[in-house]
């Protein structure tokens, strides 16, 4: 009975809701950026899946329910983007030409340090679309010989890294426009790292948002062009 | 309006997704229908009241739906765990090159169109 109860997919929408709900609560009470909801909600489902021993096809269940979400919320950064257009279309060139130095940057820092440090080809090339989102890169990991699995993970953690640090990091090396702050957020850590900016600034959160797409587009168009050059 | 907004939203990821399967391109159907909302609202065929409150409630709660993924990552963690240094290390580099990259970008270029150069 109860068996059925954690393979059906309450269980998995259940224990991602609550999770994240007692990790907003930690992370707004502790104030420390470290203690990221996302982080604090996967850490605490994983270690209750491997505690209880539950498969993770059990929790996927769910997951997929709550996941099923990112698609409407995506589609909805039209909204900030349109009501930030004066804006944005003023900051045109520099978006544009962020996006663009971003996306060369990810490929070949990614791609070129892993195999500096001995990383094998496949490994290489899953690195090599990290900073795109997770459909997108796991597409153009498939298409270049990446390990799609391996390629959906890197994608996470560097989501889960610019979302953690990188509104910090932004200022400290002395970016705190909004738009060039989401911009490079939005640029290296897709998704997860606009969720964070979306959390203190619309704009920033919009162009953000907006960079997910270009950076996805450009990344797309290129890396299969650097890969026919260096396979 | 909440439930019209969903609607709009979905009806656009729709659209988007049968555009990128059917043409097979490399960009998913929801960032598809995110260009095509954004031509839509600028061409007045949807009003942004509409969405206002379904899109405030998804965009805040954003993080959220990523912890699925994130869990995700603990079915492939020997995968990772193989060559663990160079995809730890190149991750976290490439991560801070490409903030520094494109921050510095578009600061510089923002800048200096501002003093009309």
């Amino acid at each position: 009975m109860v068996a059925d109860l954690v393979a059906g997919p309450l269980f998995g929408v259940t224990a991602t809701l609550t999770a994240y709900a007692l990790a907003q609560v930690l992370y707004l009470r502790s104030g420390m950026v470290l203690l990221n909801p996302v982080v604090v909600s996967v850490a605490g489902i994983v270690t209750l899946l491997l505690l209880a021993e539950i498969p993770y096809t059990h929790y996927a269940a769910g997951g997929r329910v709550v996941l099923f979400l990112l698609g409407p919320a995506v589609v909805a950064l039209a909204v900030p983007l349109y009501q930030r257009r004066q804006e944005i279309l003023a900051q045109k060139v520099p978006i544009l030409a962020g996006v663009a130095v971003g996306a060369v940057t990810s490929v070949i820092t990614a791609a070129g340090l892993a195999w500096l440090l001995g990383a094998s080809r496949e490994v290489v090339w899953s690195l090599a679309p990290k900073s795109v989102t997770t459909p997108v890169a796991i597409g153009i990991a498939e298409k270049i010989g990446g390990v799609a699995p391996l390629t959906a993970s890197v994608v996470v953690l560097t989501g889960c890294l610019g979302a953690v640090c990188g509104p910090e990091f932004c200022r400290w090396i002395g970016i705190r426009e909004p738009t060039a702050l989401g911009l490079a957020i939005g640029t290296a850590s897709h998704g997860i790292g606009t969720a964070r900016v979306l959390e203190f600034d619309r704009i920033g959160g919009a162009v953000s948002g907006l960079a997910i797409g270009l950076n996805g587009l450009l990344t797309a168009f290129l890396l299969p062009l650097i890969y026919l050059v260096f396979r | 309006m909440l439930i019209r907004g969903l609607a709009v939203l979905l009806l656009f990821q729709f659209i988007g997704e049968g555009l990128s399967t059917s043409l097979d391109l490399p960009i998913p159907g929801s960032v598809v229908g995110m260009g095509f909302l954004l031509l839509a609202l600028g061409l007045g065929i949807v009003r942004v009241e509409w969405l206002k409150a379904a899109a405030e409630l998804l965009l805040s709660h954003m993080a959220l739906f990523f912890v699925p993924a994130g869990v995700g990552v603990m079915v492939h963690f020997d995968l990772i765990a193989r060559e663990w240094l160079p995809i730890v290390l190149a991750t976290v580099v490439s991560t801070f090159a490409v903030m520094a990259a494109t921050g510095w970008t578009a600061k510089s270029l923002s800048i200096r169109r501002k003093d009309g150069c």
